[in-house]
């Protein structure tokens, strides 16, 4: 039963293997971004699944109650941070991937390889 | 003023870099991002003298003390690596100039000085700070503007180097992060020096997964053999400056990450006894250090050809971190500095054959002994400190890391970082036969590079020079450093 009342970490694992897969297994440019992003995103859920206290509240203090059980707010916090950071990841490498398109014409990792090794050498 | 010098070193180029964004004007944008750099390597100046003279600085950010807020905690092995990537900086800005007006777009040309700051931003701010995640965030930084500023290359390829880079520096950094929030998980703190006295009392599987977790994705930032392949294609594509710039600061901060996660934070006896890394990375070392070494000397563009003998220095660095005695971590971070100097002054010498000729394909180089003279002697004496002819730095490098290797008894090392050295000779050689045993056959004048772009080069290989020389100011301080990170110094 204690494997299974850890089930957040194993939907973690889960999601990480499943964006780690597919960003090795695709060679289409955009699906590598798609399977990068459910990978960070399994990391996001890692954080704030660590913060969570069985029968916690959100962390506000309450005149006259001392002893409020409460969630761990800074995984929380943390993530947002980490959520920025994945945002303008995946903007800078859709916005590559745009201009990949204009200067190949194409988006499929194995095509735009063969155009590469096809061009004389730099 | 002075006290807050730890924090200024930061946000300083951090200012000045949506400011260099917003001027449309690319000599302004350079001036700005000249005038910052400099004061940025004043400032890490600055700071390496007062934790000499004083010990270590403790900055708390907004006047929070260190276990809740964030703490910039600079010792001797920081302030070292901040000063590195401070010179490196205040030089390639200079040399950015001509570079850029000859490769670049008018228009985009003040966006790659802000790509710049934000980069120098990053790598400084990962050098300063105390706290894990903080580090998280500035290795972000820094990758993220490292992305931008070499889809800027001049060819197609860039933008492809650009996502391949892009897309194994995000799993690299993702890997870090997992680690770090293991380790928070089981000690709730994220400040180094705390971490490190806690992680000792809670030694568990969940450390050991965190330990791995931060070894693979920091080997994949700072490109160990076999996770290299990101650097080959960014390195020859990107515009000349900023393959000056990444080359000689990028890694070498990837390197310092790694000496301060394994020695400072889990601490000399987790890492060598429990996890015995230097097992796993001592041979990758060596691999990378003989195979980059030997397909550099099949290379046809110079820029790769360099860019394989940097995945192969980088073995010379790791390989001394993981020999992990006094000897071998001094030989680690002074090839940290040494190599720096090397590799900035080899590709600046490269961008202003770009500047000239507009290529550094092995037949572009013929004749050039002659018609660009001050230019390809610089490449002459920088690669001579690469072999590691003594009175160079590289020489410097290479004695150290001898000397570890046979202290610790291992003499098939020492053989190999020879054997390393050889193959320097033979890729080297390659090149200077090219320019000064070869008639110039192309059609164009050639002439002389601009002396904007051969000041910054001649500063380096001076350096190269000086340092090879006069090594007792360079290795005092990388010999501290390496006491305080083995704890075995004051």
């Amino acid at each position: 039963m204690r494997i299974l009342g850890l089930y957040n970490y194993w939907i973690f694992i889960f999601l990480m293997m499943v964006g780690f897969y597919i960003l090795i297994s695709r060679r289409n440019l955009v699906k590598k971004i798609l399977g990068l992003n459910i990978f960070q995103t399994s990391v996001f859920i890692f954080y704030i699944s660590l913060g969570k206290i069985t029968g916690g509240t959100a962390p506000i203090l309450v005149e006259g109650e001392s002893e409020v059980v409460y969630s761990n707010p800074l995984p929380h916090v943390l993530i947002l941070t980490a959520i920025v950071v994945g945002v303008s990841t995946t903007a800078v490498a859709l916005s590559l991937v745009v201009r990949i398109k204009e200067a190949y014409g194409t988006i499929e990792g194995a095509e735009i390889n063969a155009m590469d090794n096809r061009m004389p050498p730099p | 003023m002075s006290e807050h010098l730890p924090v200024l070193l930061v946000v300083i180029p951090l200012m000045a870099a949506p400011t260099a964004a917003l001027l449309r004007w690319g000599r302004a944008a350079w001036g700005l991002a000249t005038g910052t750099s400099w004061v940025v390597l004043a400032m890490a100046l600055l700071i390496l003298r007062r934790v000499q003279d004083e010990g270590v600085i403790s900055y708390f950010l907004g006047g929070w003390a260190a276990p809740i807020g964030i703490e910039y905690r600079i010792d001797t092995v920081n302030a070292w690596v901040l000063m590195i990537v401070a010179a490196i900086g205040a030089l390639v800005m200079p040399y950015a100039r001509a570079s850029f007006e000859r490769e670049i777009q008018p228009s985009k040309i003040p966006l790659l000085y802000a790509g710049l700051l934000l980069c120098l931003t990053g790598l400084l701010g990962i050098a300063a700070t105390g706290d894990v995640f903080n580090l998280f965030v500035f290795l972000e930084i820094s990758s993220i503007s490292a992305y931008a500023l070499i889809a800027a290359g001049p060819d197609r390829r860039a933008l492809h180097a650009a996502y391949k880079y892009l897309i194994m520096g995000s799993i690299g950094a993702t890997f870090i992060v997992i680690g770090i929030g293991m380790m928070y998980a089981m000690t709730g703190t994220l400040n180094m020096a705390d971490l490190a006295q806690r992680l000792p009392e809670v030694s568990s599987r969940t450390v050991s997964v965190a330990f791995a977790f931060l070894t693979v994705g920091i080997s994949l930032k700072l490109a160990l053999f076999p996770l290299h392949l990101w650097l080959l294609d960014a390195y020859t594509f990107a515009p000349s400056a900023v393959t000056v710039f990444l080359a000689s600061t990028a890694t070498k901060v990837a390197v310092y990450m790694l000496v301060r996660f394994f020695f400072s934070i889990f601490g000399p006896g987790f890492s060598l006894e429990v996890m015995a890394f230097h097992w796993v990375l001592l041979p990758l070392a060596l691999i990378a250090v003989i195979s980059a070494s030997l397909t550099a000397i099949y290379q046809l563009n110079v820029k790769r050809l360099l860019a394989y003998s940097s995945v192969a220095q980088i073995g010379y660095m790791i390989l001394g971190v993981s020999l992990a005695s006094v000897t071998g971590l001094t030989a680690g971070l002074l090839h940290l500095f040494n190599h720096a100097l090397i590799k900035g002054a080899l590709f600046m010498a490269m961008g202003c054959v770009m500047y000239q000729v507009g290529s550094v394909r092995m037949e572009a180089m013929r004749g050039l002994g002659k018609k660009m003279p001050w230019t390809m002697a610089a490449f002459v004496l920088g690669g001579l400190s690469l072999i590691g002819v003594p009175g160079t730095v590289g020489f410097i490098s290479k004695w150290y890391l001898v000397l570890a290797a046979v202290e610790a008894g291992m003499w098939v090392v020492a053989a190999l970082v020879l054997v390393g050295s050889l193959m320097a000779v033979a890729y080297v050689w390659k090149v200077v036969e090219a320019a000064y045993f070869q008639e110039y056959k192309g059609e164009f004048e050639v002439r002389q590079a601009p002396i904007s772009l051969l000041a910054p080069t001649w500063v380096l290989v001076a350096a190269n020079l000086y340092f090879g020389v006069n090594a007792t100011l360079t290795s005092g301080v990388a010999t501290r450093a390496a006491e305080v990170l083995l704890g075995v110094g004051p």
